[in-house]
């Protein structure tokens, strides 16, 4: 519907650092000259909750909110969060997921079912995924916070936005002390996913 | 050269607004979605910016500081405007100096409210001037305008956003301050004192001026015509404006910069030149009354929802429901044919200092009002330690009726949570009711030293300013004592056997009484965590009895130690508050 907009939905739960995810981005696509708009709640939500946010970029873009089966791509850095947000894939979309899981206390409770094969129903709606290990990969560089940069970096690699672009929101975003870490995870997510799709085999495509 | 275009958010943008329009005073009480406009109006150093106890009290300031002839602004989320409105309302009949914008940030769908009340009839009921930006640029474009209307035409102007607006980032051309310096407070009787005899010579001016601003209405760029397809002509406003652009680019539509006076010639005029009038709007049918009031037939809520937050996926559904867009396929596999995920509620933070009291207070199996905060989220599963929530600073009120009702019927006291900013807000006339009508009411302060749900903003009882300035810092036991209540006590949250027992006496006690807690929000306490506990799981018989304080960093482990479930606690998140091990009856948790 939307002429030449990309859409991208970041997902994940409270403390994972989706917002701040969305802002570099939001921030490389209007430095490479793009129209663009960027959504999410704050308050309650962030307590722990379900933390979503839109970007939206393009010649012209309206809504701040994507519309159901037309995101491009879906970051989710949580395997449920991954589900929750399948249906706002569309057709020919990719979902990003980080292998990591969040127990929310009423699932610690008894309460409520963490579904088990997560992947499995992915691929039962027929959505195409890349699944990353970010959050082991951000142990490996010594910092747990550096998750939502290795899936900004995954997701990059399918965005049309320039290196230098990325480059020059990081620098801006980000405060001296963890920029080159946080470049260092960026440029690790990209080479995952460019690993992943350099394989024979497309989907589903594993990290 | 191209001048600056920078990201900002709705509020941002407003906040950029004031700047640019010289608005020289501004004050708020904080409230999702609003919070943002006062804190990034604090930057510019031109402005006085203030936190003010309540609504009431800033849009009283800022209605001063435009009776002193300066341009002054006042923000607040929707449910605030209830609390100004006692002003707002006569406020209307004086006008004022300097302009004056109130911002309002509703908040459709309850992001983070207690009700999605849909103010713009307050625009109505106070017979002002309201305009609905769409984006960021018009937030900042509209507030100019809104200053510029209040001066024209003598009036407070009402800038209504939403959520989406409030927290959308969108750029923005950011442009020069102009100064406009106060003339000074002008002696004005007629004018300022509201007693009868000049209010009835007020009220006239009002419809006067409604009049006058009509004819400004019906001509003003803002309210634009864009032709397109004349099959369906769409009038909107606000954010309903981007989606209905986003699902149907190609009809006619009528966008509403100024949705009150509705400028009934312009409607008039545009419903005659398409076949179909749709109105498209989110939540209450406010614009579709009037333009039915115009005897124009419009389609509007029997295809768009009247609850919740309006989204592209809804408007789409709404015109294939008016056979405009063509019905969709149903694809292969949908997630409602799905296992239904579970949800993921918010949850108090781990180490956060209302847990333990919720505990304690759970035990007592009485009934407890609440009020509006994140304590709140205690009233879910699976503490449910709360059993009302209303609005701000109801809960003491609220305890003392219930206990007033019921005299003699229940020995149990009532007990009423509230926040210190909450009870600065609206708590202090309760908690003097019940001292002066001798209620027994047992009031809960949970004293965190900061406006937490919102995002932490200081207030009277922190002592500092919204400019970071040291100041008075209210002393919360000796007001309560001022106020009539002779049994303060302070407790520590943390320590649970002592809470117990403070609340067990004073539930015993014939006397109203004040229970302040006295630890911060956790999230003051950043970087300053002690060492995390953890679980033995050779000793950890899987009771789940800690887990009942719905601590996220808490986990269940199914296939847990010599093959039984037991508890882990995630070390990353644990703020060492140690509340699970109290509660523990195997002293499985240690550190």
């Amino acid at each position: 519907m939307a002429r030449g907009v990309q859409n991208i939905l970041i997902a994940g739960v409270g403390g994972q650092g989706v917002l701040l995810a969305s802002e570099i981005l939001a921030r490389a696509a209007l430095c490479a000259g793009f129209e663009v708009k960027k959504s999410e709640i704050h308050g309650m939500a962030q307590r722990g909750g379900v933390v979503s946010s839109h970007v939206r970029y393009g010649e012209r873009v309206f809504s701040p909110l994507i519309p159901t089966g037309e995101a491009d791509i879906v970051l989710a850095f949580e395997e449920a969060e991954a589900l929750r947000w399948a249906p706002t894939l569309g057709e020919g979309g990719v979902l990003i997921v980080n292998r990591q899981r969040i127990l929310p206390p009423l699932v610690s409770l008894g309460l409520a079912e963490y579904p088990a094969d997560i992947m499995g129903l992915l691929s039962k709606l027929g959505k195409r995924y890349i699944e990353l290990k970010a959050f082991s990969l951000a142990q490996e560089m010594g910092d747990l916070r550096l998750v939502n940069t290795i899936m900004l970096g995954a997701g990059s690699v399918l965005l049309r936005v320039p290196m230098a672009s990325w480059k020059r929101s990081l620098r801006e975003e980000l405060p001296d002390s963890v920029r080159d870490l946080n470049y260092a995870a960026f440029q690790r997510g990209r080479k995952a996913v460019l690993a992943a799709r350099n394989r024979p085999e497309p989907a589903p495509i594993r990290a | 050269m191209r001048r600056k275009r920078i990201l900002l958010s709705g509020n941002e943008a407003v906040a950029r607004g004031a700047y640019e329009a010289g608005v020289r005073v501004a004050a708020a009480y904080p409230g999702t979605p609003s919070t943002e406009i006062l804190e990034a109006i604090a930057q510019y150093p031109e402005i006085y910016a203030e936190w003010s106890p309540n609504e009431k009290v800033a849009f009283d300031v800022a209605a001063g500081s435009s009776m002193a002839g300066a341009r002054s602004l006042a923000a607040m989320k929707h449910v605030g405007v209830n609390v100004a409105a006692d002003s707002l309302l006569t406020l209307s009949y004086t006008g004022l100096r300097g302009g004056l914008v109130l911002v309002s940030a509703d908040d459709p769908g309850m992001h983070s409210s207690q009700n999605e009340q849909d103010n713009r009839y307050y625009a109505k009921f106070a017979q002002i001037p309201m305009l609905e930006p769409s984006d960021s640029q018009e937030a900042k474009d509209y507030t100019l305008l809104a200053l510029d209307l209040s001066e024209r035409f003598d009036t407070p102007v009402l800038l209504r956003l939403t959520t989406r607006v409030s927290h959308s980032k969108a750029p923005v051309v950011l442009g020069r301050r102009k100064e406009h310096p106060p003339a000074g407070f002008i002696k004005d009787p007629a004018k300022w004192v509201m007693v009868p005899g000049y209010a009835r010579a007020r009220h006239p001016l009002v419809l006067e001026r409604l009049k006058r601003m009509l004819r400004f209405t019906e001509r003003s760029p803002v309210n634009q015509i864009q032709w397109g397809d004349r099959q369906v002509g769409i009038i909107t406003s606000g954010i309903s404006y981007q989606y209905a652009k986003e699902v149907l680019p190609s009809a006619s539509f009528l966008k509403l910069g100024i949705s009150y006076p509705l400028p009934s010639q312009r409607v008039a005029h545009f419903a005659s030149q398409v076949k179909r009038v749709l109105v498209v709007e989110e939540l209450e049918p406010f614009l579709e009354e009037q333009v039915r009031g115009l005897g124009i037939f419009a389609e509007g809520k029997e295809l768009f929802p009247r609850l919740g937050e309006l989204t592209p996926d809804l408007v789409e559904e709404g015109l294939r429901r008016a056979g405009i867009l063509s019905p969709k396929a149903r694809p292969r596999a949908r997630i409602s044919d799905l296992p239904p995920l579970f949800s993921r509620p918010p949850v108090l933070c781990a180490g956060c200092p209302h847990m333990g009291i919720m505990q304690a207070l759970r035990e007592l199996k009485i009934t407890v009002t609440g009020d509006i905060g994140c304590y709140t989220l205690a009233a879910l599963p699976p503490m449910q330690a709360i059993d009302t929530c209303i609005a701000m600073g109801s809960s003491i009120g609220n305890a003392l009726g219930i206990e007033k009702a019921l005299p003699g019927e229940s020995t149990a006291k009532v007990a009423a949570v509230i926040g210190d900013s909450t009870f600065i807000h609206g708590g202090i006339p309760a908690l003097l009711d019940v001292a002066y009508n001798k209620g027994r009411v047992m009031v809960i302060l949970l004293d965190n030293r900061t406006t937490a749900m919102t995002g932490g903003q200081d207030h009277p009882g922190t002592g500092i300013t919204l400019k970071g300035e040291q100041s008075h810092k209210l002393d919360l036991p000796r007001l309560c004592r001022a106020l009539g209540i002779k049994r303060v006590r302070e407790v520590d949250p943390y320590h649970l056997a002592q809470t117990r027992s403070v609340l067990r006496e004073e539930l015993d006690s014939p006397l109203p009484s004040v229970i302040i807690t006295n630890r911060p929000c956790i999230l003051l306490e950043r970087g300053r965590k002690g060492q995390a506990y953890f679980v033995d799981a050779e000793v950890c018989i899987g009771c789940q009895l800690c887990l009942q304080l719905g601590c996220p960093a808490l986990q269940w482990e199914p296939d847990g130690a010599r093959g039984k479930g037991s508890v882990r606690i995630q070390a990353l998140s644990c703020n060492a508050c140690g509340l699970c091990a109290q509660i523990c009856r195997r002293e499985a948790i240690r550190r």
